[in-house]
């Protein structure tokens, strides 16, 4: 398990150092030299001295690298964002939680609506056809479509959401009204982001379940008179539900990307709509943070559903012994 | 059971082919079909936002120009028209195709227009022919790149094998949008840039599907007998395995058409995939999602919408029914975790 561990966060540690080179190296790729990138009415000399020592752009490219490098890992600076004046860590800081509450209630939203239909449409061969309808329309819908359409009629022919935004936090923090206005405001990004991506959970499960229920362990629980709730439940359930974690490493990226077009959207001031409004100002310190963070965070959820898939499964652990 | 259910959803191809064709076929025509240019605004301050089915009168000026009218009527000396609420009257000189009883020409707006005062069937029409065309190309794209790396990886030894997959995963567990995002705000965007970014990043679910086929054909009895004649590594992998290990990976293209597509429109809606004036259904929709466009002109969001979500099912349709068909170990198995996930936008 040891080596395992230690084999998975090398890789982990790996993607995310490509994260950041690629990041880098975009700035450069830019048309001629990176200061030009940053040349704006609105920075001030001394935010242009920073970004000059922070970027080392005196030196050659293989050492203004390093230091760049350098910054971000010893110091976790960032620079400063040329729209909002304070420095990115602090803006990234702000859109975090409000990223995480959308994507995890999502989440939850996704895996309930995949549990249920992707159970129902595996067990009752009634409900199969038209639960296989229903995950095809959510296959395919465009993010940002159905975001409208929800907009459309929930905020507008039949008014009981709001069409986007975040409370300003009137009423104070922590209290019951503000936090029913939060809720009322995480509704419908939460709803479409999660439902969108239950399309492809109910499938998933579906086929999992069904694999699993012809295997010869269930026929045994079967013979030993096991109730068919408890060969389901227990015994099938157990066993399909074990690739749905591996699952998660996929679905995070997907969930953040998704999260980028439904937070645009709604305007949710979170991880993606910053980078969305970050690329209309050209907030170049923003978009190279949130791009690489975004990476980071992936990485650490692939290593996260790595491990807890290891934890479920003892097969996985020696995957990399043969092939 | 398993068997029956995979008939029953294979009998869909020829009708979800069918739909495929009615939504594709149109736009690919959209030159012959399209009643007007998709970027025409004729007189947009009385065009504009007309909901689906809106005919107007158009008025042909001395001047050359043209003017639309809800109603136009003869009154003695001239033409009364009527446009938003207000009435003018044109001298008769002034207007070129006067009849008895109003003017001889038509606006048939069959969809709407746009805040723009732009023709929505026209522009569904062109639109879906840029949505066509970047998905197609791009999916090519991704199949060669997807091809190449599965064949690599598969035939190409243990090493190579393990470096590719490990890129395959990395490739698979980026959110490409923003690096796509980031990679525009650097760049202007055009459809050349565009294409190379989906296909450049479509291709891993295909590589992955083609090295697990390759690997399992690898050791089957034609190929041993191909080797044991003596026959070019290359003749064997290029007339022996590839066509085999193709069915799968065809099938799997059809689906990554759609999610391609979807792509495509994700990024034409937020601004960095095609660019205005040309139409995308993306940037379609992006015209009618402002709060004031979306509750008094709905039609322009919802049919480009629409027309994106029907194309995606049909493929998909077709898709998982040709998987049933001519891929018998798939059936009522779901799609790898790798393909479900597919659609990185």
């Amino acid at each position: 398990m040891l080596a395992f561990v230690l084999r998975r966060l090398a890789a982990s540690l790996l993607l995310l150092y490509l994260v950041l080179t690629v990041t880098f190296f975009l700035i450069h790729l830019g048309p001629g030299d990176p200061i030009h990138l940053f040349e704006d009415q609105r920075m001030t000399a001394e935010q242009r001295a920073r970004l000059e020592r922070l970027y080392h752009l005196d030196r050659p490219l293989p050492e203004q690298y390093l230091a760049w490098l350098g910054a971000i890992v010893l110091h976790g600076d960032w620079g400063i964002s040329f729209s909002q004046q304070r420095a990115v860590t602090a803006v990234i800081a702000d859109c975090v939680p409000r990223t995480a509450l959308l994507a995890s209630t999502a989440l939850v939203v996704d895996y309930a609506a995949g549990l249920l239909f992707g159970i129902l449409a595996a067990r009752r061969r009634g409900a199969d056809h038209a639960i296989r309808v229903v995950s095809l329309l959510l296959l395919a819908q465009p993010a940002f479509w159905l975001s409208l359409m929800a907009i459309l009629l929930f905020s507008y022919v039949w008014p009981i959401f709001p069409a986007g935004g975040y409370p300003s936090g009137a009423g104070g923090a922590g209290s019951m009204a503000s936090l029913f206005d939060v809720l009322r405001h995480l509704a419908l990004p939460a709803l479409v982001l999660g439902l969108l991506g239950a399309g492809s959970t109910i499938r998933f499960l579906r086929g999992s379940l069904l694999e699993v229920m012809s295997r010869d362990f269930i026929r045994a629980a079967r013979a030993k008179g096991l109730s068919e709730a408890r060969v389901v439940w227990v015994h099938g359930l157990r066993n399909a539900l074990t690739p749905l974690i591996q699952l998660f490493g996929l679905v995070l990226p997907a969930l953040l990307s998704g999260s980028l077009i439904i937070e645009a959207v709604f305007s949710w001031p979170g991880l993606g709509w910053l980078t969305f409004t970050a690329v209309g100002t050209r907030d170049y310190p923003v978009i190279l943070a949130t791009t690489a963070l975004s990476g980071v965070l992936v990485a650490v959820g692939n290593l996260l559903a790595d491990l807890a898939h290891a934890a479920a499964d003892p097969r996985v652990r020696d995957e990399g012994r043969h092939g | 059971m398993a068997e029956e259910r995979g008939r029953r959803f294979s009998s869909t191809v020829p009708w979800s082919l069918v739909l495929l064709l009615a939504l594709a076929l149109p736009p690919l025509a959209a030159p012959w079909l399209a009643p007007y240019d998709p970027a025409e605004q004729t007189d947009a301050a009385v065009a504009k936002n007309r909901p689906p089915g809106t005919v107007l009168a158009a008025v042909h000026l001395a001047d050359g120009s043209w003017r639309l009218a809800e109603r136009v009527e003869r009154v003695p000396g001239g033409l009364r028209i009527t446009a938003r609420e207000r009435q003018e009257v044109l001298p008769a000189a002034d207007v070129l195709n006067l009849t008895a009883n109003g003017v001889a020409d038509h606006r048939r707006f069959f969809l709407g227009t746009d805040h723009l005062g732009r023709d929505l069937w026209s522009r569904l029409l062109y639109g879906g022919r840029i949505s066509f065309l970047v998905g197609s190309v791009s999916v090519l794209l991704a199949l060669s790149l997807g091809v190449a790396v599965g064949s690599a990886a598969a035939l190409g030894g243990r090493f190579l094998d393990s470096v590719l997959m490990r890129l395959v995963d990395a490739f698979l567990a980026f959110p490409f949008i923003f690096l796509i995002i980031a990679l525009t705000a650097l760049f202007r965007p055009g459809l050349g840039p565009l294409v190379l970014i989906l296909g450049g990043t479509g291709w891993m679910g295909i590589s992955r599907l083609l090295r697990a086929e390759l690997l399992g054909l690898r050791q089957s009895e034609f190929v041993l007998a191909a080797r044991a004649l003596g026959q070019h590594p290359f003749a064997i992998f290029w007339r022996h395995l590839l066509p085999n290990a193709m069915t799968p990976v065809l099938i799997q293209t059809t689906l990554l058409v759609g999610n391609t597509i979807l792509a495509e429109s994700s990024l034409s809606f937020l601004g960095f995939g095609v660019q205005p004036p040309m139409a995308s259904w993306g940037n379609m929709v992006a015209e009618g999602r402002s709060p004031s466009a979306l509750f008094s002109a709905w039609w322009i969001a919802l049919f480009p919408g629409l027309a994106i979500s029907l194309t995606v099912i049909a493929l998909n349709l077709v898709g998982d029914g040709l998987r049933d068909a001519l891929d018998p170990r798939s059936r009522d198995r779901s799609r790898s975790t790798a393909d479900a996930m597919l659609p990185p936008l």
